[in-house]
């Protein structure tokens, strides 16, 4: 499709520098804007065609997700566990795998993170020793679950997209398995979970924000991810690894070692996520942590483009809409089934619109 | 419970003020208008759907019920997990709706959910469904509202005791928790006290909403000569079409899920929401301290039966009804002395029956003799 770029009756000179240059800048945003408009136009479509005002709905989804203070806390506390779970997914992307079973990994993190807080607890540990401890212990859990995927596709070429999620079903099994027995705290009778952390050990929210700190450490991980990615040779080493295995391997490259490397990062982001969703939020790992954040997560990748830094707004919007379908259901009585309406718009919408990308439209011809 | 007495001596007084002239009236006149202009919010926080023929079908019929009272606007929100989602929606409803009365309904909303939002907004009161208030450790702008089913399910055990043919019984469990428990061991002893041969197959599928498997299981106890299923998850609705489909007989719990099983819906045990909803909104319209602790079965209106389906002999309903006549007089106990589990140990000492809202029946940790399984574990 090289077609499209001249309008017609324009004479076929080439375009001026300047122009092209418009144009390059014009590339990411050129996709964007169209998945919006896509989007908007489809869900009101479907509001309208259900009997509502669209306008109105809009302006409600404005409101509850973005509208004042209280919506955009109400947002980044529901974005900051998917930031994380976002980048489970991406970052095993980068050296080309598709995992989709962080679930597990982050259920995982929860318990270790629970089962090691309680012990540190015991032994009078400060918060600042305890939080700590509780994070690597939630990465570990998860980096090695899903780094055993990242093994078995390496070394006997499992499919790594079916065995994540199939590891992920076992690692709840697991999860389950812990709590209601050995890890159960005697006190929880008709709802089985592990031994709640002492107040003082609970995750506090950022000065000033309704928010805790698994948001900025969602966003420091975004960060760190994106800048290895960006500027290290190791960034570089793995998008080639990523991008053709054969290449990467001819120029000497660990590819095994990458990848597998890759995926361990990425199962160390959803355990981590777990961690938090623990110290922050619940206090003790029982089954409300299987919340399919982990499987959010496979979307907001998806929709970011896998890339690090690009989670970040896409958790925020998800994170939004979920704000303001709640606030939907509550003054319109609309189903809870809308924003999941909308947000399946969206992202075919997003999807669709990559194909705008890329085209011989923005770039200089040779 | 009972109506609150504060408020009705208050009206009194006042009618009884009249004879003070008109003046005095006018007053308390205005400020009941005000208060009229002013409905009490009231938010329900559902953690499934509405519409699930189960457990949050039951809480959404008692919040239909209620916005049909004056001065309540109701604001009601679903498939709320318990994380951090439901401290926010439990937020917007105070923020954005200006609610003042919360019915989180999921038994994982309370702790630390629902106790973090109860201690940043003293002023909102939040009613739980489940039995964890307790005084002297939670706030007082918290409580619970619970009943006890295990009334309703004893009688639909006599119910399905009289119309089994295989005297095998079916009951599909979400965990092997003590309220459950309870319900498996009632509604056995309620078929047992028909025929003492009567066992019932007890499966556990780990999980309140596991549709696959509960379909899974149904399958498999029907195949294995069961004739009357019932259960214990949050939606029954698959068992409930499974055994209609196969031609054997079912009873519901949460709701009523008759429609679903035309031909083979024995009777069910539901709750009655409505009763413990009014109570509290009664209580916050007239500025009464919250009741913390509602609790109640057949008796006190927390729990119903579905009226008897087609196949529920005379007989059936005969010894039935006078049961229930029993529990709804009072002092019936389900749990009586000598009671044996299904390993043969005695798990309540002889002569010593258990009162329905006796502590030690909410700590149930066996299966009573009669039902074939184990707790897993």
């Amino acid at each position: 499709m090289s077609s499209i770029p001249v309008p017609a009756g324009a004479p076929a000179a080439e375009p001026s520098a300047a122009a092209l240059k418009w144009r390059a800048l014009a590339e990411p945003l050129v996709p964007a804007a169209a998945a919006l408009a896509l989007t908007v136009l489809l869900f009101s479509a479907a509001v309208a065609l259900a009997g509502f005002n669209a306008f109105e709905v809009w302006g409600l989804i404005v409101l509850g997700g973005f509208g004042d203070a209280f919506a955009w806390q109400n947002t980044l506390q529901r974005a900051a566990p998917l930031i994380l779970t976002g980048l489970a997914v991406a970052l095993p992307a980068q050296a080309g795998r598709v995992i989709i079973g962080n679930e597990g990994a982050l259920v995982l993190g929860g318990l270790a993170a629970s089962a090691l807080g309680n012990v540190l607890a015991a032994a009078q540990a400060g918060a600042w020793l305890v939080w700590p401890a509780m994070a690597i212990a939630g990465a570990l859990a998860g980096g090695v679950w899903i780094g055993l995927v990242g093994l078995l596709r390496e070394k006997r070429e499992v499919n790594e997209t079916i065995a994540s999620l199939l590891m992920s079903f076992i690692a709840i099994a697991l999860f389950n398995q812990c709590v209601e027995t050995v890890l159960r705290d005697p006190a929880s009778l008709n709802k089985p979970s592990t031994k709640p952390l002492p107040d003082a050990l609970l995750l506090p929210t950022m000065p000033g924000l309704d928010v805790h700190y698994g948001l900025l450490l969602g966003l420091l991980v975004a960060l760190a991810a994106w800048a290895v990615m960006r500027f290290t040779p190791l960034g570089l080493a793995l998008r080639v690894a990523g991008g053709n295995a054969r290449t990467a391997l001819g120029v000497g490259l660990p590819v095994v070692k990458l990848t597998i490397g890759a995926c361990a990062a990425g199962g160390a982001c959803a355990g981590l996520a777990g961690a938090v969703e623990v110290a922050a939020v619940h206090g003790a790992a029982n089954a409300s942590l299987i919340a399919g954040y982990g499987y959010t997560g496979i979307l907001i990748a998806f929709a970011a483009r896998f890339s690090p830094a690009g989670v970040v707004p896409v958790a925020i919007l998800v994170g939004g809409i979920a704000a303001s379908g709640s606030l939907l259901q509550r003054r319109l009585g609309l189903p809870d089934a809308a924003v999941t309406v909308l947000l399946g718009f969206a992202f075919v919408a997003l999807i669709a619109c990559e194909t705008l990308r890329g085209r011989q439209f923005f770039k200089a011809r040779s | 419970m009972s109506s609150h007495p504060t408020h009705d001596a208050l009206r009194r007084r006042l009618l009884a003020g009249t004879a003070l002239g008109a003046g005095s009236l006018a007053l308390p006149g205005a400020l009941r208008e005000a208060l009229a202009q002013t409905p009490l919010v009231v938010g329900v926080i559902y953690v499934g759907p509405r519409g699930d023929f189960g457990y949050n079908q039951a809480q959404a019929q008692a919040a239909a019920a209620i916005k049909k009272l004056p001065g309540v606007k109701v604001v009601e929100e679903e498939n709320v997990p318990e994380t951090a989602a439901v401290q926010k929606t439990m937020e917007a409803m105070i923020n954005q709706d200006k609610a003042s009365l919360i019915f989180p309904t999921s038994f994982g909303y309370f702790d630390p959910h629902m106790l973090k939002m109860a201690e940043k907004y003293p002023k909102v009161r939040f009613a739980h469904c489940g039995g964890m208030w307790t005084e002297g450790k939670h706030p007082k702008n918290t409580g619970s509202y619970f009943g006890y089913i295990d009334e309703c399910q004893y009688l639909a055990g006599i119910v399905a005791g009289y119309t089994s043919k295989t005297k095998k019984l079916g009951f599909i469990a979400a965990k092997p928790i003590p309220q459950v428990l309870r319900n498996i061991n009632a509604f056995t002893m309620g078929a047992r006290s028909v025929d003492p041969s009567i066992t019932t197959r007890v499966i556990f599928t780990g999980e309140w909403s596991m549709p696959v498997k509960e379909a899974e299981a149904s399958t498999s106890l029907i195949d294995q000569g069961v004739d009357v299923l019932t259960c214990h998850v949050d939606s029954p609705k698959v068992i409930m079409e499974t055994a209609e489909k196969r031609g054997v007989f079912c009873s519901g719990y949460h709701a009523s899920q008759a429609a679903l099983a035309p031909k083979g819906y024995l009777t069910g045990a539901e709750w009655d929401w409505a009763t413990p909803y009014n109570a509290q909104i009664k209580a916050a319209q007239s500025g009464a301290p919250m009741p913390n602790f509602l609790r109640g079965g057949l008796k006190d209106g927390y729990v119903k039966m579905s009226p008897y389906g087609a196949a529920v002999g005379a007989a059936a309903k005969a010894k039935a009804d006078e049961i229930k006549a029993l529990m709804v007089k009072g002092g019936y106990a389900i749990f009586k002395g000598g009671l044996k589990d299904n390993k043969g140990a005695v798990v309540i000492p002889a002569g010593k029956n258990l009162d329905q809202f006796d502590a030690e029946l909410e700590k149930m940790n066996y299966l009573v003799e009669g039902v074939i399984g184990s707790i897993p574990g």
